[in-house]
């Protein structure tokens, strides 16, 4: 039960107030620019453009240092302001086979067409922490270039798909189901599951995919296919008619392959996970792939045992901005309801107390 | 493509503002509201109707419509909205000549009323003070609201349409650049 | 004005896309330096708004809602001709300047002058850019030649 109380309104004031000087921190070192943040810690606007469920780099940005570098908040920033915006309609979907690759790596082949390219990764770091970056004016490292040849690169998984050994994705071209428009309604389709994954939260997914690996849902998986890079979208406008180029983003994509025993209707074969996220995420992205392989156990005939295989379990908490609205709605005024729960308390110890010389009689 | 003409001179202020007039409408239901003065659309919309569906429909809200191609491509360009190929799967039904069945439309449903078609319905002319005596919520005693080219056994469908409450469709009457609302809740009775 | 035929829908799906990538000050200097093209009637004002980015599952199953980008529309008359963009972002004034110039080049007496000054040097910067990043992953793409001849 809630009940309005008015009052709080000078200290609130003030306490907005300090926030924005605790924002803006020691006046004696420089203001951080938004272009600042979107080219130095393109990582941590990536993961707010994909909580936030919105590409856009400058917002994500702004948003981040509105937020004082708190990720969760930042999103809900981001997810707040594009419910201001009209929406035009839908792309067509990305043609992933399209991308212009910063990165591709397979853990299932060594030798595959198109080749592995690490691009820019913290894989092979030392993970040392680099005093040299603590001195301004550092040395602009250039990154060394060779002839690019213009390869195909195939996907891994249509390598096996032509052996039969992988499972053919579903061809269904129906509209998907949209979380923005209709709530969550059980049980989820896939294409509701893998939106709703893309913008859950990265520790979260994390966590559950972890346990996957670690024996809670059986899961045996290999990195089919990273892919990190920039893809284009296509958007048909009513007024003409064919689809037009809107521009491009940046996006990670990755192809969990799986091992299925099989079922009465289908041979033993490989099935894939999917994760697919806005800009440079490959955690998120592999996490989202284990995830979402290990909530096809339905579909797939599967006893579905650990919680990354609960669709309700999952799908109901992945999402930080539901999940930090209502823990921390737990720090509003509660008044009235701990009165009734203080006065239920003491009423139970009146009558055990009432009780109790009588039972020592 | 033809001439196509332009919308909202200020998308965002003038489609608050027929928003407004739209609510008052809706609020007082038989007072007479204006909306659009400043639209050019193509024949046969009329200003209040262009008005109303480039204030309220978009993407996400499926028009039908008996327009004709001009209309059609100016409100989908406009709008955005696509175009229902049957009326009942309309969230928004515009009618510049006899209007599909008012049962005909999507009813909503009893877990959500608010689904229940609006149907932006072009007649001749409104008047206020005389003709049809308008009851119910938004009116203290009466309206009388003269609708001049309203469809023939219109009061009967509407009789039938307010029975179904919640569910049902609300009609936006639009003369050129007039405009009056007649929700599912009133009551109308021929004067 | 004629429709347009498939070769025509592809062309300018062609400057459409290379007006996509360009920022208003790259078209705008462009422009400066042709002869200046009258003013159009503003058909529908610039205005940002979203798409819904759509993936397919397992990358070619069903397609599924990945989240939303910001795009920004205009469009404007320029004679007989109409003149659309959809750009990514929010910058109002480069969907109004390729909105204007999506109406000029439909003028076959500018198109040739216009895709000359103004859509070839765009394209040509943007491929530069995109072949130097593709030079830069080739740089990272692991030879396993070694591991391959020592066997």
């Amino acid at each position: 039960m809630y009940v309005a109380v008015k009052g709080g309104e000078r200290a609130i004031s003030a306490a907005h107030a300090w926030l924005e000087e605790t924002r803006r921190g020691d006046p004696a070192v420089p203001e951080l620019t938004i272009a600042q943040i979107e080219q130095q810690m393109p990582l941590a606007v990536d993961r707010v453009m994909a909580e936030g469920s919105c590409h856009d780099r400058f917002l994500a940005a702004l948003a981040i240092k509105q937020a004082k570098g708190d990720l969760i908040e930042a999103a809900f920033l981001l997810r707040a302001y594009r419910t201001t915006l009209p929406r035009f309609g839908a792309s067509e979907p990305l043609d992933t086979t399209r991308m212009r690759l910063r990165r591709r790596i397979s853990a299932t082949y060594k030798d595959l067409p198109g080749g592995q390219v690490l691009g820019p990764t913290f894989d092979y770091t030392h993970r040392l922490l680099d005093f040299a970056l603590a001195a301004e004016g550092e040395d602009r490292a250039v990154a060394p270039e060779m002839p690019a040849p213009a390869a195909e690169v195939p996907r891994v998984t249509e390598l096996l798909a032509r052996e039969g050994l992988m499972q053919r994705e579903a061809l269904a071209e129906e509209e998907p189901g949209d979380l923005t428009r209709q709530p969550l309604a059980f049980p989820a389709e896939r294409p509701v599951r893998l939106q709703n994954l893309a913008r859950g939260d990265e520790g979260f997914l994390l966590a559950l995919g972890y346990s996957t690996q670690r024996g809670y849902g059986n899961a045996h998986p290999f990195v089919g296919e990273i892919r990190v890079g920039h893809v284009t979208v296509e958007f048909t406008p009513p007024e003409l008619g064919f689809p037009i180029e809107l521009g491009e983003i940046g996006i990670t994509e990755c192809q969990m392959v799986n091992q299925f025993k099989g079922s009465r209707t289908e041979p033993a074969q490989f099935t894939r996970g999917y994760g697919l996220v806005f800009g440079h995420g490959e955690r998120r992205a592999m996490a989202m792939s284990l995830v979402d392989r290990g909530l096809r156990a339905r579909e797939l005939g599967e006893d579905i045992t650990a919680p990354a295989q609960d669709e309700e379990f999952v799908l109901y908490h992945s999402d930080n901005i539901e999940a930090t609205g209502f823990v921390e709605h737990l720090k509003l005024p509660h008044y009235v309801d701990f009165q009734s729960e203080l006065e239920n308390l003491r009423s139970i110890r009146r009558t055990a107390e009432a009780a109790l010389p009588e039972a020592a009689e | 493509m033809t001439m196509l003409t332009a919308g909202f001179a200020d998308p965002v202020l003038d489609a608050q503002a027929c928003f407004r007039a739209v609510l008052e409408a809706m609020s007082r239901p038989g007072r007479i509201q204006r909306a659009g003065s400043a639209l050019t659309p193509p024949a046969p919309l009329n200003q209040a109707a262009a008005a109303v569906l480039l204030a309220l429909a978009d993407a996400d809200t499926p028009l039908w419509l008996d327009a004709g191609a001009e209309a059609e491509a100016w409100l989908r360009f406009h709008c955005g909205a696509p175009v229902a190929a049957a009326a009942g799967a309309a969230a928004f039904a515009l009618a510049t000549a006899a209007p599909p069945a008012l049962a005909a439309l999507d009813q909503g449903t009893e877990e959500e009323p608010q689904r229940g078609a609006t149907l932006v319905l072009q007649v001749e002319a409104l008047e206020e003070g005389e003709g049809w005596h308008l009851t119910g919520p938004g009116i203290e005693r009466e309206h009388r609201l003269r609708v001049t080219g309203a469809p023939a056994g219109f009061v009967a469908a509407w009789a039938a349409n307010r029975a179904g409450l919640p569910c049902g469709v609300d009609v936006i009457l639009c003369a050129g650049d007039r405009l009056a609302a007649l929700p599912r809740s009133v009551m109308i009775a021929e004067g | 004005m004629s429709p347009m035929t498939p070769a025509d829908t592809e062309e300018r799906r062609h400057w459409m896309a290379v007006l996509a990538r360009a920022s208003a000050d790259e078209i705008a200097g462009l422009l400066a330096s042709l002869p200046s093209l009258p003013a159009p009637e503003r058909l529908r004002a610039p205005e940002t708004g979203l798409v819904m980015v759509r993936g397919r599952a397992g990358g070619d199953g069903g397609p599924f809602n990945l989240g939303e980008m910001t795009v920004t529309r205009c469009s404007v008359r320029l004679g007989e001709a109409v003149g659309h963009a959809y750009v990514a972002g929010r910058d109002k004034r480069q969907a109004e300047l390729a909105a204007l110039l999506d109406a000029a080049l439909q003028d076959p007496a500018r198109r040739a002058a216009l895709m000359e000054g103004v859509i070839a040097p765009l394209a040509a910067g943007q491929q530069a850019a995109r072949d130097a990043e593709a030079r830069k992953a080739a740089a990272t793409r692991v030879d396993f030649f070694a591991m391959q001849t020592t066997r």
